[in-house]
């Protein structure tokens, strides 16, 4: 029995894929000859054109869920199509929030366990094989599935290059609404955005951030400078995070964003492991560090010994200069 | 209100961790400690059980060996009980198995509330809290940054991509709260004093109503293949500021075409 089909948890917003969605969509086209998405929201018809184009033939519609969280009614939705005899060999999820809360439903409807943190998937014959970083990405485990199927796989962003695949768009299917009873009660009543401008974390070529050794608050003004300069993103370690410097968008590391830019600036960080598996696949990075023996130092490319806020201020002060 | 935590008993983050090269899981010698993660929704669950004017804090746990170091020292910062769920038969569980054990003894307690941590510091697989909603048929809302509640109902700032939505829920539910939710309190000298009387309920798999046969390794269907040295990134050049180090980075900044 070989890998035939694939569904990919595909989170939209008012009508685009998330990026994650669309490097779920790319991998599973390695994986499976059929992939289908699952889908919800009142947007969902308007993404199939992009769902098809990377890879999806049909697009499983839930429809949109109000102010419910998606997590139970999506993974009902889905549990119900499985008892329906459409059962795929694998189901990808993004590791979001809405994606973790969609697998662990979804794992206890099924009776499936869950295999979590995936970066790299391989399928071999009948076979599918993930991988994962541990102990801040030094080591990789490889693991797989020795149960029964649909295998559920979450799925960290940025593990594979989205590619489109110049599909046809998908197929857009009903996909009905279960009623999941008491666990399906929780409502969202008012919706926050915080708003930040320039490139997104997860996507900017450029990502400069700071930690704790900015010693406060109002010197993360100098990374958010420094970002602006050089057309980037500003990031920050948890602990900055943690102390209500910046918000949690901001973050870098295993419970924050991964993000792989062209150069990645480290200001201020030790380097924990916990923040090393969000940023140790930039292209380049340079860290500004005032002890020589900071871990941050061994990923490096360029590693300055020296306080930050003697540095930063000349380094903007000169690239200003050149701008 | 009674609430219960569910709090992890881990090895110490800070001492070297590595893989039992047969086994493929984390070693787990000694003495394992309360995982730091878990401090937050102790404090969570304290502040919210004292304000609803009665009810307690029930901690929940499973461990190997009996233990009971972090169970003590969330009981020292003022959880009223404890139930710890240790058996050989559970070595080896993955998160559904723990899940599954875990709502036996929750059921027990018979929780208004119960609160876990996004994700534990050394698995963070952060499925095992919905896992366990869905076993316990209670509505979860996952990744509070604030907790309060009122009427019967549980009000949560949860985390999203753009900034956070408000969500309320009915209890009894499952909440995950995020580091930073509130600040854990040290315990007191006459907390951790109290705390060595404190019960702990030590229960075993038979005892939950569990069959021992489809616990831990034997009801995983998830193993661990290999375990490689990833490839490493070099350190590369490294400049000690004499005032000067900024110019080393615009130099590095051209080469890379970024200026
Ligand atoms: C389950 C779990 C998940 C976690 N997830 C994440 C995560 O997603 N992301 C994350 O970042 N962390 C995460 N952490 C936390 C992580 O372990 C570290 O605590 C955190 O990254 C430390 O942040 P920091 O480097 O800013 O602070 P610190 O570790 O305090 O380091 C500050 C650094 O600044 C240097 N410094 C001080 N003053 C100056 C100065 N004037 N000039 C130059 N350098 C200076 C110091 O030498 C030091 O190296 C997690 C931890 C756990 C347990
Ligand atoms: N063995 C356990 N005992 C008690 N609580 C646990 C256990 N495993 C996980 N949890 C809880 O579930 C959270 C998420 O764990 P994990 O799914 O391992 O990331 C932890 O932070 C704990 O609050």
């Amino acid at each position: 029995m070989s890998i035939e089909k694939v569904w990919v948890v595909a989170e939209v917003n008012d009508g685009v894929p998330t990026t994650t969605t669309l490097e779920l969509l790319t991998e599973a086209r390695s994986i499976a000859t059929t992939v289908e998405a699952i889908s919800w929201g009142p947007s969902t018809a308007a993404a199939a054109g992009v769902l098809g184009e990377y890879g999806a033939s049909v697009v499983h519609d839930i429809g949109d869920l109000g102010d419910a969280l998606p997590g139970v009614p999506v993974a009902a939705a889905m549990a119900e199509l499985v008892a329906s005899e459409d059962v795929p060999d694998v189901i990808l999820v993004p590791a979001s929030y809405d994606g973790r809360d969609v697998a662990g439903r979804l794992s206890v409807r099924l009776d499936r366990s869950v295999i979590t943190n995936v970066v790299g998937l391989t399928a071999d014959g009948d076979e599918v094989r993930s991988e994962h970083g541990i102990f801040g990405g030094a080591q990789v485990v490889t693991a797989r599935f020795t149960g029964e199927r649909p295998w559920i796989f979450v799925v960290r962003a940025k593990s594979f290059a989205a590619e489109s695949s110049g599909g046809a768009p998908a197929q857009v299917v009903e996909l009905a609404r279960v009623d999941a009873g008491a666990v399906d009660t929780a409502r969202v009543v008012s919706r926050h955005v915080e708003e930040r401008s320039g490139p997104k974390l997860d996507e900017a070529a450029v990502v400069v951030s700071g930690g704790r050794g900015l010693g406060s608050k109002d010197n993360y003004a100098m990374i958010e400078e420094l970002a602006k300069l050089l057309g980037g993103a500003p990031g920050a370690s948890r602990a900055i995070v943690d102390a209500g410097w910046v918000p949690y968008a901001y973050q870098v590391g295993q419970t924050g964003k991964t993000v792989k830019p062209t150069l990645y600036m480290a200001c201020g960080i030790s380097g924990a492991t916990q923040h090393l598996v969000g940023m140790k696949g930039a292209k380049n990075i340079i860290a500004i560090n005032k002890d020589q023996d900071a871990p941050i130092f061994s990923v490096a490319d360029l590693g300055i010994v020296g306080d930050v806020l003697k540095v930063l201020p000349k380094l903007i002060e000169a690239l200003r200069a050149r701008s | 209100m009674n609430v219960v935590v569910c709090v992890k008993q881990i090895p110490d983050p800070a001492a070297p961790q590595a893989l039992d090269p047969a086994t493929h899981t984390l070693v787990r010698e000694g003495k394992l400690i309360l995982d730091d993660s878990d401090a937050y929704g102790v404090e969570m669950g304290l502040q919210l059980a004292e304000q609803s004017g009665g009810g307690d804090v029930t901690l929940v746990s499973m461990a190997p060996g009996g233990e009971t170091s972090g169970l003590r020292t969330a009981l020292a910062m003022g959880a009223a009980k404890a139930i710890l769920v240790s058996d050989a038969a559970l070595k080896g569980s993955d998160a559904l198995c723990t899940a599954k054990v875990l709502a036996k003894a929750i059921e027990r307690a018979e929780p208004d509330l119960v609160l876990a941590a996004t994700e534990s510091t050394d698995g963070y697989t952060g499925t095992m809290p919905v896992q366990l909603a869905e076993l316990l048929g209670m509505p979860s809302v996952t990744f509070a940054k604030k907790v309060s509640v009122a009427s019967g109902n549980v009000s949560v700032e949860r985390q999203t991509e753009a900034g956070y939505d408000e969500v309320v829920c009915p209890l009894p539910a499952v909440v995950t709260v995020t580091a930073g939710v509130v600040e854990p309190r040290y315990p007191s000298f006459k907390g951790i004093m109290a705390a060595k009387s404190k019960p702990i309920e030590q229960l075993t798999v038979s005892e939950l109503g569990l069959d021992p046969a489809g616990v831990g390794a034997n009801g995983a269907s998830q193993e661990v293949v290999s375990v490689v040295a990833a490839d490493d990134r070099k350190a590369g050049e490294i400049v000690v500021d004499d005032g000067e180090g900024y110019a080393r980075v615009v130099d590095f900044l051209d080469q890379l075409k970024l200026i």
